[in-house]
């Protein structure tokens, strides 16, 4: 059919769209120049050099770190938080639970950061890890949030209040019935709040201390000198783990299939 | 779900294993912060077999963000790395403690005229670094005539073929040199003069760049641009076509030197790593990996001939008589970010 | 059930409320950033603001970030549906996370890569030389930032229309289907609407990001354009002046909350309730 094979063409073009970028940084990591400007060469030795880098290796790790503990906290918390103020009567509650809400979201980033400086000197906190953690996760609920509402909405609103008829305690209503159908909403929240943690660069960059560096903020600080190809290799691998998780997902992901649809 | 839960709770605990575990020893460490990809890492080794200090390398991109994190507060850094102009703002608002130079012996390996600047006199609070020179960068199929003034930026035969620098000083600073100004004027006349010769610039001006003007360089996509001596030197390395000028009417000259934060810890340490870096056979080996230029003289007569007599890497004395060094711009800021906006916004 | 909320609302309270109130506080006084003791309470930032060279900037800003957002969305929104259609779960599920992947890549990187396939020399004009036809100026204009733009904030448009459309019941659509009503009848009067609160959380993500970016201006715009984001920037990072960066960090998000606020009346109460801004 026509209408099919359109779709499929736009898809094409959609993630053609999304990678090219991503496959120019993989075809100059095996750049032997240092500068994007000229191909002029085939090497490895970026991907040996970035076996040694522990500068690049440390910023990894701590990616990694900060960017799943985000997303768990700010799921769970994001989820609890949009089913709290969903089942809320509407009133000064809500209204300012979800103004507050959209308040990080609206405010550019470094704004966010700088306000957030002001809040830890206050407090008196020692710059570092738990900062980083701290405002990741104070800039990635609202996304969680904002995410799993429109799944509220759409939730039948008498599917909670029958459960509990139906005997249903709150909290096992909550597991059982609602969370499942809401599922989709959270695994957004989710990849958005791992997503927006992973790129993140300004609100990192001034609220970390001793050491504690993100990808981002090492790659911009190389802005100055250009970007050492390290890092596209690094991106290379990165893609690859990222790929084989999908794999891995995938085998876990097929029993609940059917309990999806 | 289950299984998901399993593999996420393992994984959370593996990290926190991890993180305690990094945290274990407690070693006679230094927290350095610098410039990112600016130096080379076999030294930092080195430091830590020859005294048994840990470094804890940060890295950040420019000078205005360093100045932020320093004047915030909230982490104690021991040695840090800027530039000539913040160095000169740190010494006016107290943000950096004076060098105990009896315990830097090798103050002498420093090229003496590298000694006693403008920005920090008798070098009271800073140990050069690096160190270069700003100019013109141009390709040489693309450009037919001898580059010698900064006129040739404003040159309607190049249009669509110039880059000028995304930063407000390096850019206005260009074309008070043009003017026959300053750098350093806090004249608003001269600066406002600067700003409409700059806005009628404007349209010839391919794109104004970060660092990325290197890259686009290289690869040819504009003829002229403005760099850093010490990033010419790459460049033209990379594509021979290449080649740099320091226009007659003068240039900036610029240092990165070493200075210990007031929130410093390890005071002793940091002067030991200082002390270090001003060694010969330290500098040389950053040299090599950097591409700048020291201003260690033991280490400039390592370096092979054509790096050395270099006129990019280290010109005569003539061409440096010529150079200013960016001061302290607190007092006028606000004035070049309101003729930058008034530049970029103009069409 | 309200209960649950209260630790995130805390959360809040501490870590966005509070910070706002400082920045508040900033907006509306002038004095040495730096010295608490110095501040005055002052409207002159306002006043500053409202000069034609600043005005021209925000107007820029948001105009950009109007198209942009609604480019996304015409590009988003179709991506999305498809996903959404595909018949197995597993199919879904691996095409948004192929989806979302590109953004794990450094932000830079990605935008860098950009340049090079943009640019005079680069990939695309080497490719229309080569088929004999003459280079395009693809690079450094608003056309190249609206690309970035668009490339950057994609996935905040597709991911939460997606998980709106994902779920949608289907007794509703085979309902109309029953009833006799053609596909694109379906689509207008029953899926589309319905899919408004994905739509409308949409637009929230795409458009502020947009307005206040100034990276992506920065890099692929050449700086021609100053963006309201850089001159906020500026202002905290090089000049200092945290009063002035702060007046228009508030003039910025009442803009915001002023446009979202227009658009969710348009959208949002078909739903019987809204996102909630004011």
């Amino acid at each position: 059919m026509v209408k099919k094979s359109f779709r499929n063409i736009y898809t094409v073009l959609i993630f053609l769209f999304l990678y090219a970028p991503i496959i120019i940084l993989i075809i100059y990591s095996f750049n032997e120049s240092k500068s994007r400007g000229a191909f002029t060469g085939f090497t490895l030795k970026w991907y040996q050099d970035l076996f040694s880098n522990r500068e690049v290796l440390k910023a990894l790790s701590n990616t990694m770190i900060i960017a799943v503990v985000t997303t768990i906290v700010a799921t769970t918390l994001g989820t609890l938080a949009a089913i709290g103020i969903h089942f809320s009567r509407k009133g000064p509650f809500k209204q300012m639970a979800l103004n507050l809400n959209y308040l990080p979201i609206l405010n550019p980033d470094v704004v966010i950061a700088v306000s957030l400086i002001a809040l830890y000197r206050f407090m008196g906190l020692d710059f570092g890890l738990s900062t980083v953690l701290l405002s990741h996760i104070t800039f990635c609920t609202p996304y969680v949030v904002l995410a799993v509402l429109p799944k509220l909405k759409q939730m039948n609103v008498h599917l909670a209040e029958a459960a509990m008829d139906l005997g249903a305690k709150p909290m096992y209503a909550l597991r059982k019935v609602i969370i499942p159908e809401i599922m989709p909403g959270i695994v957004t929240g989710a990849l958005l709040a791992f997503t927006l943690s992973v790129d993140d660069f300004a609100i990192s960059f001034f609220t970390t201390g001793h050491g504690v560096q993100n990808l981002s903020i090492l790659i911009f600080s190389m802005a100055r000198r250009g970007i050492n190809p390290v890092i596209n290799a690094l991106s290379t691998f990165m893609l690859i783990g990222f790929f084989i998780l999908l794999l891995v997902i995938n085998r876990i992901g097929r029993k609940e299939e059917e309990e999806i649809y | 779900m289950n299984k998901m839960k399993k593999i996420i709770s393992a994984s959370l605990i593996g990290a926190s294993l991890f993180a305690l575990s990094a945290c274990g020893e407690k070693k006679e460490t230094i927290n350095v912060y610098n410039f990112g990809d600016y130096i080379n890492f076999d030294v930092l080794e080195q430091f830590t077999e020859e005294t048994g200090i840990e470094v804890n390398y940060d890295t950040y991109a420019n000078n205005e963000d360093i100045y932020v994190k320093l004047k915030q507060g909230g982490s104690s850094y021991d040695v840090v790395f800027i530039s000539d102009y913040t160095i000169e703002r740190a010494i006016n608002e107290d943000l950096i403690v004076p060098l105990d130079w009896n315990n830097i012996p090798n103050r002498d390996k420093i090229d003496p005229s590298f000694q006693d600047l403008v920005f920090d006199p008798e070098n009271a609070y800073s140990a050069p670094y690096m160190w270069g020179t700003f100019g013109i960068l141009y390709n040489k199929t693309m450009v037919n005539e001898p580059v010698t003034s900064w006129d040739i930026l404003w040159d309607e035969k190049y249009k669509d073929e110039i880059l000028m620098l995304n930063s407000q000083r390096d850019t206005i600073g260009v074309s008070l040199l043009r003017l026959g100004y300053s750098m350093n004027t806090r004249d608003i006349g001269e600066l406002e003069e600067a700003r409409d010769e700059l806005i009628k610039q404007k349209p010839i001006v391919y794109a104004y760049l970060g660092d990325d003007i290197k890259d686009a360089l290289i690869a040819e996509e504009a003829a002229l641009g403005l760099v850093w001596s010490g990033d010419a030197m790459y460049m033209i390395d990379e594509n021979p076509n290449l080649d740099y000028a320091i226009p007659q009417e003068g240039t900036n000259i610029w240092f990165d030197s070493m200075v210990i934060p007031k929130s410093v810890s390890n005071k002793t340490g940091a002067e030991k790593f200082i002390n270090f870096m001003l060694r010969p056979d330290i500098a040389i080996q950053n040299v090599d990996y950097i591409g700048y230029s020291t201003p260690i003289t033991e280490a400039v007569e390592m370096l092979p001939e054509e790096i050395r007599n270099s006129p990019i890497a280290y010109p005569s004395d003539e061409v440096l008589e010529n150079t200013e060094i960016f001061r302290d711009p607190s007092d006028v800021l606000s004035v070049y970010d309101r003729i930058w906006t008034e530049i970029t916004s103009s069409n | 059930m309200k209960k649950v909320a209260y630790p995130y609302v805390m959360w809040m309270v501490i870590f966005i409320l509070v910070p706002l109130f400082l920045v508040v506080y900033f907006a509306f006084t002038t004095g040495d950033s730096k010295n608490y003791d110095t501040f005055t309470f002052s409207l002159d930032n306002f006043r500053r603001f409202l000069s034609p060279i600043y005005l021209e900037v925000m107007t820029r800003s948001l105009l950009l970030s109007v198209i942009s957002t609604f480019i996304c969305f015409i590009l988003g929104y179709p991506i999305a549906y498809i996903i959404a259609n595909k018949r197995s779960a597993k199919m879904r599920n691996n095409m948004i996370l192929l989806f979302v992947i590109p953004m794990w890549m450094n932000f830079l990187l990605r935008t860098y890569a950009w340049l090079t396939i943009l640019g005079k020399n680069g990939i695309i004009n080497t490719f229309l030389n080569f088929l004999g036809f003459e280079s395009l100026e693809l690079l450094y204009n608003s056309g190249s930032v609206i690309l970035g733009m668009v490339y950057n904030f994609l996935p905040f448009m597709v991911l939460p229309i997606y998980s709106v459309l994902v779920k949608m019941d289907r007794k509703l659509i085979e309902a109309a289907e029953d009833l006799g009503a053609s596909r694109s009848t379906i689509f207008r009067r029953v899926i589309f609407p319905l899919s408004l609160p994905g739509v409308m959380t949409g637009f929230t993500m795409v458009f502020t990001p947009a307005v206040s970016t100034f990276i992506i201006s920065n890099l692929l715009g050449g700086n021609k354009t100053t963006l309201i984001g850089n001159v906020i920037e500026q202002q905290f990072i090089y000049t200092g002046d945290w009063h002035f960066g702060s007046t228009m960090s508030i003039i910025l998000m009442g803009i915001i909350l002023l446009v979202m606020a227009i658009t969710n009346k348009g959208g949002g109460d078909l739903e019987g309730g809204r996102g909630a801004l004011w």
